[in-house]
């Protein structure tokens, strides 16, 4: 069936994309690595010294960059005052500087696998084609795919259920329908992913 | 005389000391990993990450699926800061929120 994942024998997931469908993953892909980059810290362009190169302390502006790469010490829920608010503010400050350019590299990875193995396949299809993906390209293309709901997500300010639910009855002149349909259907091949990686 | 029996008080204090710097200044209050709710992840992807980091059954991780989905948040591991903070940063790298905290119940 098109857009859904079915498992392969032996391990791995294939699917059945077409030419729009293919362009449309890689340029969402592309431009979630635009967008995760590597980071604010400037790359020296040696390996070893970007290698122990601190991160960033303070959560990015971008509100889809601050979803994708949260604060670690603050509770959403609790509202901390005064001292408190300053401790979690000076963890969660140094939380990030270890492990956020750990975490961008991470997820510049996975979409570059995404890019990558569509690349392969509009080499040799024409009109469409079908991906087959190793169990690990699975599971790097389950992160990606990930990662790009939750940037879409973010760009349509989808912050509750109720939320989603309005998006989803937009009328069709909506200028933001496309990108319903866009974030709609990567989850169909989310969930058809998933359901190939579970035991 | 005095020479010989001089070694046996200096291991004593030896021992003690070393008591001392293993002792743990604090309480020991674990800290947790909260995963909270939010409206893109998909359930079945939630489900499969508490499998496939934690180990967990399918059972249990459905269950603290249905936990941070319905309370809005779940606590999904405990043990020293560190552990926690290792954790936080695997749920990020999945993509699911997450933060840690002292156990404070």
């Amino acid at each position: 069936m098109p857009g859904t994942f079915e498992p392969l024998p032996g391990g791995g997931a294939a699917v059945a994309l077409d030419d729009v469908e293919i362009s449309i993953i890689r340029s969402l892909a592309v431009q979630l690595m635009e967008l995760i980059g590597p980071g604010p810290a400037e790359e020296s362009g040696d390996p070893l010294a970007d290698l122990f190169a601190e991160g960033p302390s303070e959560p990015p502006s971008d509100p889809v960059l601050r979803r994708l790469l949260p604060d670690a010490y603050s509770d959403p829920e609790g509202a901390p005052q005064g001292k408190e608010a300053e401790e979690q503010r000076a963890y969660s400050a140094e939380f990030r500087r270890y492990t956020e350019n750990d975490l961008r590299a991470g997820k510049r990875d996975n979409a570059l696998t995404v890019i990558r193995s569509l690349d392969a396949l509009a080499a040799e299809g024409e009109g469409g084609a079908v991906l087959k993906l190793s169990p690990d390209e699975s599971r790097q293309w389950l992160g990606a795919l990930n990662d790009l709901r939750l940037a879409i997500g973010a760009r349509l300010e989808i912050n509750d259920e109720d939320d989603s639910d309005l998006l989803f009855h937009l009328p069709d002149e909506d200028p933001r329908k496309p990108m319903v349909m866009a974030y709609l259907w990567l989850g169909g091949l989310q969930e058809t992913l998933v359901s190939t990686l579970l035991p | 005389m005095g020479c010989v029996t001089s070694p046996a008080p200096l291991e004593i204090e030896r021992t003690e000391s070393a008591e001392e710097v293993f002792a743990v200044p604090e309480p020991d209050v674990p800290w947790v990993t909260i995963v909270h709710n939010d409206p893109v992840n998909l359930m079945s992807y939630v489900t499969y990450v508490f499998q496939t980091y934690f180990g967990y059954s399918k059972d249990k991780a459905t269950k603290l699926m249905l936990d941070v989905h319905h309370k809005g948040r779940a606590v999904v591991s405990s043990g020293t800061r560190e552990e926690m903070e290792r954790d936080v940063q695997a749920m990020h790298g999945y993509g699911l929120w997450a933060t840690l905290q002292h156990d404070r119940k």
